[in-house]
C-alpha cells in the first residue's frame, strides 16, 4: 500500500535545555493516541534508564504518530527527539538530516538561550524550516509576547503567530500539530529510483543483528532487497523493515522515499555499518552516496579499564557495540602499569564522557576505572617533530621538549547581569582571556572569553551553574592552539608513581592542582596496616605532601548468639570492598580514588 | 555409647524498655503476650526434644531481651520443659541473661531451683550518665543491689557486660567503671565496643560520627578511633593486673570460667536455638527461626513450620568460619583439629593467607596451633576477612 508523500512530515523538537522538548513530545504522542494513557510514562522517548534519572535527552528517538488534521486528512508525522546538551550537537545535526523541519521550542520565562541559537543554526544549516513554539507559558514568570519579540530579533524568525503553550499541562498543543501540517514540508524523493537512505543510527539487537534507522531519500526497500551500505562496502539481504511505534519497532512491507523507519539484515559485525553512510540496492544502486556527516573529533580523552582485569574482552566488545550509534567515541587500546589493559577514549566533552562511563556500567554490567581526562596537548620536540598527546604518560623527555601548545576554545556565556562579576571572576581564575561583553537587552548579557579547553573540562559547567544559580549557559567552540607553559605533574603513592594518576597541567597551578589531589587522596585511600605517604611531584621534584595513617583498631566485638550471618556478611563486605580496589606494589587503592582527579574544583 | 554433644539456646525477646542503641530482636510488651509467647516456646521444646535423643547437652543459654523480666513461674515452666525433654548433663553451664532493676530475691531462688548456674548481668556502664544515655532502665546502685543479692542467693558464676566507646566516653571515664567492676571481682567480665547499627535510635543521632571515627577522622561525639584504642589496650592491661584472662576478643574470665557455651560457638559445636528468631546449627546446617511473634506463635502448634530457613553449610563456608570463629579465641586453633575436621591439612587451604599474616605480623603459630597477635586481635575484623574465598 502506498503512502502519499504529501501526508507525511518528518520533524524534530530542538530546544535549549530544559526548556521542555521531551515533555512536548510526550504531549504530541498523547494527543495523536498513539499510546493509551496507560502505555504513558512521563517522557516516553527517554527510555534509556539513565536518561529519566537525569531528566535529560542523551540519543536521538524516532516514532511515528497518526494525526488527523482539521483539513480531515490523515498525516504521518516522523518525530524525532534530540539531546539538549552542547556535547551532544554531533547526535542532534544526525537527527536533522532525517528531518525535513523542526519545532523550536523556547521557554516563556528564559527566552532565547545559548542552546536555542546554536540548534537553530544546526537546523538551518541542514535546510530544514523552522517554527517557534513558546512553552511554559503556565509559569507566573512566564512572559510569552517579549520571547516572541526576543526570538524575532535574536534568532531572526517569524514568531508573531508561534502557539504558546504548555507541554506540561497540554495546553494549546493542538496548534502545534496543525503548524506541523501547514508549516514543515513533505518530502520529496522518487520511490521508483534506485535506493539511496541515509543511516542517522543504529543499535544492535542480539536476535536481529544491527539495527540500521535511516531516511529514505529516494527508491524503495522490502524483505528480501539485496542492500549494500556505499563507504563500507558490506552486503546484506534485508530480514524486516518497518518504523518506529513508541519504544517499540513496527515491520511494515516496505519503505519507501520519503518515510523515516529502520532496516535488519542480520549484519552481525557492527564494523559494517557507519552512522552518516548511505544504504543503497546492490542490482540497482544510486550514483553517488549522500553527504553523510562530518567527521567529529574528540575534545576530551581519558583511559577506561575494566576493574576486573579479566572483563578486558568484554570491555572491548561493550565499546564496539556503543560506537554504532554513537560515531563520536573514539577509543583504541592502552596499557598502564597502575591498571593493566584499557582503552584510551575520546569524547566530544566531559558529560558525554560521564554518560558513557555510565552506559557501559550499567547497560553492559561492567565495572570500570577512569583516569582523569585530559585534552590533546601539541608537542613540539627538540628535533623538529610534533606530536599530539592524548595520555600524559607518553609526555618525552624535557630535555627533548622545545615547547608544548594546548587547545583554546571560544567561550560565550548568557548571563542574567546580577551574575557577570562572579562569571567573569570564574573565568579569570581558569586562566580565561577576556574577548568582549555585550548586554543583548537590559538584564542579560553574553560574556566572551577564550579559555584554555583543559580548563573547562572537569567541572566548569557546574562552577558556571553553581555561581549564577543556574542563570547562565555556556556553549563554546574550539579555537586553536596557544603556546602554553605545562608540565607533568606526577603522583608518587607508598613512593610510587602511579601512572593512572598522571596529568598535565598548567605550570602555575600544579602546586595547587598537586596539593589539593593529595588530600582528596588521602580521603580516598583506605588505611592499611602501615603509614602511606602521598606526594605530588614536577620533574620529579615533590611540590606536595599528605599521609594515610597506619590502622590501629578494625574488631567487631559483638556476639549475636550464635547468629553468625552478620558476622560473615561484614567479613565478606570488607572483603567485597578489596575486590573493588587495585594494588599498587603494596598499596590497594579503591576506584574511586582514580577519579578523585576530577572533583579538584569543588568548592 | 556417648552421644552427640548439643548446646542450647532459649531466646525470650521481651525488655521493659528498648535501649538506644539495641538492634537485637527485641521488644516491649504486655504479660499476656508474654504468656502466650511462653506456652508457644514450651510447645517447639516439647516439639524438638523428641528429636534430639542421641545428644547430650552441655550448656544452656537464655538470652534476650532481657529473660529476667518474667515472671518466675514461666521461667520456672521452660526449665521444667527442657530437663522433661532434653539429656542435660549434670554439669552443665546454664546461664540466664538478666537486668538490673528486673530481679528479686524470689526469682533468684526460683532460678537456683531451675539449676542455673551462671548469671550474665547486663551493666554496660558504671557511670549513670552514660546509662542514661544509653537508656538504660537502671543505675549503678540497682545493679550493685542485684550483683549483692545474687552473690546472697548463693550464685558463684557471674559475668558483667560492659561496654566501651560510648557517646562522650573516654579513656578515664571507662577506667572508672572497670575499676568498679572489677572491684566486685565477677567470674567473668564481658567488654563490648558499642556498634552504631542500621535502624537503631542511635544510628539516626550518631551515623556520621561513626563514619568519621571508622576513617579515623576527629569525631563531635563518639571517641576517635585512637580513643577506642586505647580504650581496649587500657582494658586489656587493667584486667590482665586484676587476674582476668582474655580468652577471646571481648571476654575475660578466671581461670576455668571462661563461657563454654561461647566457646562452643566459636569451635562450631551443634546448638539448637529455640525462640523467636532463634538460630541453630545442627550438622552443619543453619537453621532460623520466624522472627515474626504471631507467625511464630501460630507455627507452634504443630512446629514443622518454626524455621524460616535452613541452609547447608557448604564445606568451604565451613571452612571459613571455622576460621573466622576459631580466631576470635586467643587460644586460636588447632592444626590437628582442622585437619580431623576436613580432612586435608591446613596449609593445602590457607598457605598464601597464613603466610600473609604472618608476614604483617597478625598471627603466630606455636605449638600446633594458629592464632592472632595482639595487633591481630585489635585488627581482627582486617585478619579474619582474609579467610574467605
Amino acid at each position: 500500500m502506498a503512502i502519499d508523500q504529501s501526508k507525511i512530515r518528518n520533524f524534530c523538537i530542538i530546544a535549549h535545555i530544559d526548556h521542555g522538548k521531551s515533555t512536548l513530545a510526550d504531549r504530541i504522542i498523547e494527543k495523536t493516541g498513539t499510546l493509551t494513557s496507560r502505555e504513558m510514562q512521563a517522557q516516553v522517548l527517554d527510555n534509556m534508564e539513565l536518561e529519566r534519572e537525569r531528566g535529560i535527552t542523551i540519543k536521538s528517538q524516532a516514532v511515528r504518530i497518526i494525526y488527523k488534521a482539521k483539513d480531515g486528512e490523515e498525516y504521518i508525522f516522523n518525530l524525532i527527539d534530540t539531546p539538549g546538551h552542547v556535547d551532544f550537537n554531533y547526535e542532534v545535526s544526525r537527527s536533522l538530516a532525517a528531518c525535513d523541519g523542526a519545532i523550536l521550542v523556547v521557554d516563556a520565562a528564559q527566552g532565547v538561550e545559548a542552546q536555542t541559537l546554536a540548534n537553530v543554526y544546526l537546523a538551518l544549516d541542514h535546510d530544514l524550516d523552522v517554527f517557534p513554539v513558546i512553552n511554559k507559558i503556565d509559569l507566573p514568570s512566564a512572559r510569552p509576547d517579549e520571547v516572541a519579540q526576543e526570538i524575532e530579533d535574536v534568532i531572526g524568525i517569524e514568531a508573531m503567530d508561534a502557539p504558546r503553550i504548555s507541554a506540561k499541562t497540554g495546553l494549546n498543543i493542538e496548534e502545534v500539530l496543525e503548524q506541523i501540517v501547514t508549516k514543515i514540508p513533505a518530502p520529496t524523493g522518487d520511490p521508483k529510483a534506485p535506493l539511496k537512505a541515509l543511516i542517522f543510527d543504529a543499535v544492535y539487537d542480539s536476535y536481529k543483528g544491527v539495527i540500521v534507522f535511516c531516511r529514505f531519500k529516494e527508491g524503495t526497500v522490502r524483505v528480501g532487497t539485496k542492500i549494500k551500505m556505499m563507504a563500507t562496502g558490506a552486503e546484506a539481504l534485508v530480514t524486516e523493515v518497518g518504523y518506529f511505534g513508541a519504544g517499540q519497532f513496527i515491520p511494515c512491507d516496505e519503505m519507501s522515499a520519503g518515510m523515516v523507519g529502520y532496516i535488519a539484515a542480520s549484519i552481525k559485525n557492527v564494523r559494517d555499518t557507519r552512522i552518516g553512510d548511505t544504504v543503497t540496492e546492490v542490482d540497482n544502486p544510486c550514483a553517488e552516496a549522500l553527504p553523510g556527516y562530518k567527521k567529529v573529533n574528540p575534545m576530551v580523552y581519558c583511559g577506561v579499564y575494566p576493574a576486573d582485569s579479566a572483563k578486558y574482552p568484554d570491555l572491548r566488545d561493550a565499546l564496539e557495540k556503543l560506537q554504532i550509534n554513537d560515531a563520536s567515541l573514539h577509543y583504541e587500546p592502552e596499557t598502564s602499569m597502575a591498571l593493566g589493559f584499557g582503552f584510551r577514549c575520546g569524547f566530544l566533552g566531559l558529560l558525554h564522557l560521564e554518560i558513557i562511563q555510565e552506559r557501559l556500567e550499567r547497560e553492559f554490567d561492567l565495572d570500570l576505572v577512569t583516569t582523569a581526562p585530559g585534552v590533546v596537548y601539541k608537542v613540539h620536540k627538540t628535533n623538529g617533530e610534533v606530536i599530539e598527546l592524548t595520555n600524559p604518560s607518553n609526555l618525552p623527555d624535557p630535555s627533548e621538549i622545545e615547547y608544548m601548545e594546548e587547545p583554546f576554545v571560544a567561550a560565550e556565556i548568557m548571563v542574567t547581569s546580577e551574575y557577570v562579576g562572579a562569571i567573569m571572576k570564574l573565568c579569570q581564575e581558569r586562566r580565561g582571556i577576556y574577548v568582549s561583553m555585550e548586554y543583548i537587552e537590559e538584564t542579560r548579557a553574553v560574556i566572551k572569553y577564550d579559555l584554555p579547553l583543559n580548563e573547562i573540562i572537569y567541572d566548569f559547567f557546574d562552577a558556571l551553574k553553581s555561581r549564577s544559580r543556574g542563570y547562565a549557559s555556556f556553549d563554546y567552540e574550539l579555537k586553536g592552539y596557544v603556546r602554553s607553559e605545562l608540565v607533568k605533574l606526577d603522583i608518587l603513592i607508598n613512593r610510587e608513581t602511579v601512572d593512572a594518576l598522571s596529568f598535565i597541567v598548567f605550570k602555575d597551578s600544579a602546586y595547587e592542582r598537586g596539593r589539593r589531589l593529595c588530600e582528596r587522596l588521602k580521603e580516598e585511600i583506605p588505611r592499611h596496616l602501615f603509614e602511606i605517604p602521598i606526594q605530588a611531584s614536577v620533574g620529579g621534584k615533590v611540590i606536595a605532601r599528605e599521609t594515610v595513617k597506619a590502622m590501629r583498631k578494625d574488631v567487631l566485638a559483638k556476639c549475636y548468639g550464635g547468629d553468625i550471618s552478620r558476622k560473615r556478611k561484614l567479613l565478606e563486605k570488607q572483603k567485597e570492598g578489596k575486590k573493588r580496589m587495585r594494588q599498587i606494589g603494596n598499596v590497594e587503592i579503591p576506584q574511586e580514588a582514580f577519579m578523585s582527579v576530577l572533583k579538584l574544583d569543588e568548592e | 555409647m556417648g552421644k552427640k554433644n548439643l548446646e542450647l539456646y532459649i531466646h525470650i525477646p521481651f525488655c521493659v524498655k528498648k535501649c538506644g542503641y539495641c538492634d537485637f530482636l527485641s521488644f516491649t510488651c504486655d504479660e499476656r503476650t508474654q504468656q502466650d509467647y511462653v506456652k508457644a516456646l514450651i510447645r517447639e521444646i516439647n516439639y524438638y526434644g523428641p528429636m534430639m535423643k542421641d545428644y547430650e547437652v552441655s550448656t544452656v543459654f537464655v538470652g534476650g531481651g532481657t529473660p529476667s523480666w518474667l515472671l518466675e513461674e514461666s521461667m520456672q515452666d521452660i526449665f521444667t520443659a527442657l530437663f522433661g525433654n532434653f539429656d542435660i548433663r549434670s554439669d552443665a553451664e546454664i546461664t540466664m541473661e538478666c537486668n538490673p532493676g528486673t530481679l528479686t530475691a524470689r526469682k533468684l531462688l526460683v532460678y537456683r531451683n531451675c539449676k542455673i548456674n551462671r548469671l550474665s548481668i547486663g551493666l554496660q556502664s558504671a557511670n549513670d550518665d552514660e546509662l542514661k544515655i544509653l537508656g538504660r532502665i537502671h543505675t549503678y546502685d540497682q545493679f550493685l543491689k542485684t550483683y549483692e543479692m545474687a552473690r546472697v542467693a548463693g550464685f558463684s558464676n557471674i559475668n558483667v557486660d560492659l561496654m566501651s566507646g560510648l557517646p562522650y566516653q573516654t579513656t578515664e571515664k571507662f577506667v572508672h567503671s572497670l575499676k568498679k567492676v572489677i572491684s566486685l571481682k565477677p567470674e567473668h567480665i564481658s567488654v563490648y565496643s558499642l556498634m552504631i547499627e542500621k535502624g537503631t535510635p542511635f544510628y539516626d543521632e550518631y551515623k556520621f560520627d561513626a563514619v568519621k571515627q571508622e576513617a579515623g577522622m576527629p569525631t563531635e561525639v563518639l571517641p576517635t578511633e585512637d580513643e577506642n584504642y586505647r580504650i581496649y589496650k587500657e582494658t586489656q592491661y587493667r584486667l590482665k593486673q586484676a587476674g582476668y584472662e582474655q580468652y577471646e576478643i571481648s571476654n575475660y574470665a578466671h581461670k576455668g570460667k571462661a563461657c563454654r557455651h561461647n566457646i562452643g560457638y566459636w569451635t562450631r559445636e551443634s546448638y539448637l536455638g529455640m525462640g523467636l528468631g532463634a538460630s541453630s546449627l545442627i550438622e552443619n546446617v543453619r537453621f532460623e527461626n520466624r522472627k515474626d511473634l504471631y507467625e511464630y506463635m501460630d507455627a507452634s502448634w504443630d512446629g514443622t513450620n518454626l524455621r524460616s530457613s535452613a541452609d547447608p553449610v557448604s564445606r568451604k563456608a565451613q571452612m571459613e568460619e571455622y576460621m573466622f570463629l576459631g580466631l576470635r579465641m586467643s587460644q586460636g586453633i588447632s592444626r590437628a583439629d582442622f585437619e580431623k575436621c576436613f580432612g586435608v591439612a591446613i596449609e593445602a587451604i590457607y598457605r598464601d593467607v597464613l603466610e600473609e599474616l604472618k608476614e604483617e605480623e597478625l598471627l603466630y603459630m606455636q605449638e600446633g596451633r594458629i592464632a592472632l597477635t595482639d595487633k591481630g586481635m585489635d585488627l581482627s575484623n582486617y585478619a579474619m576477612s582474609k579467610f574467605l574465598f
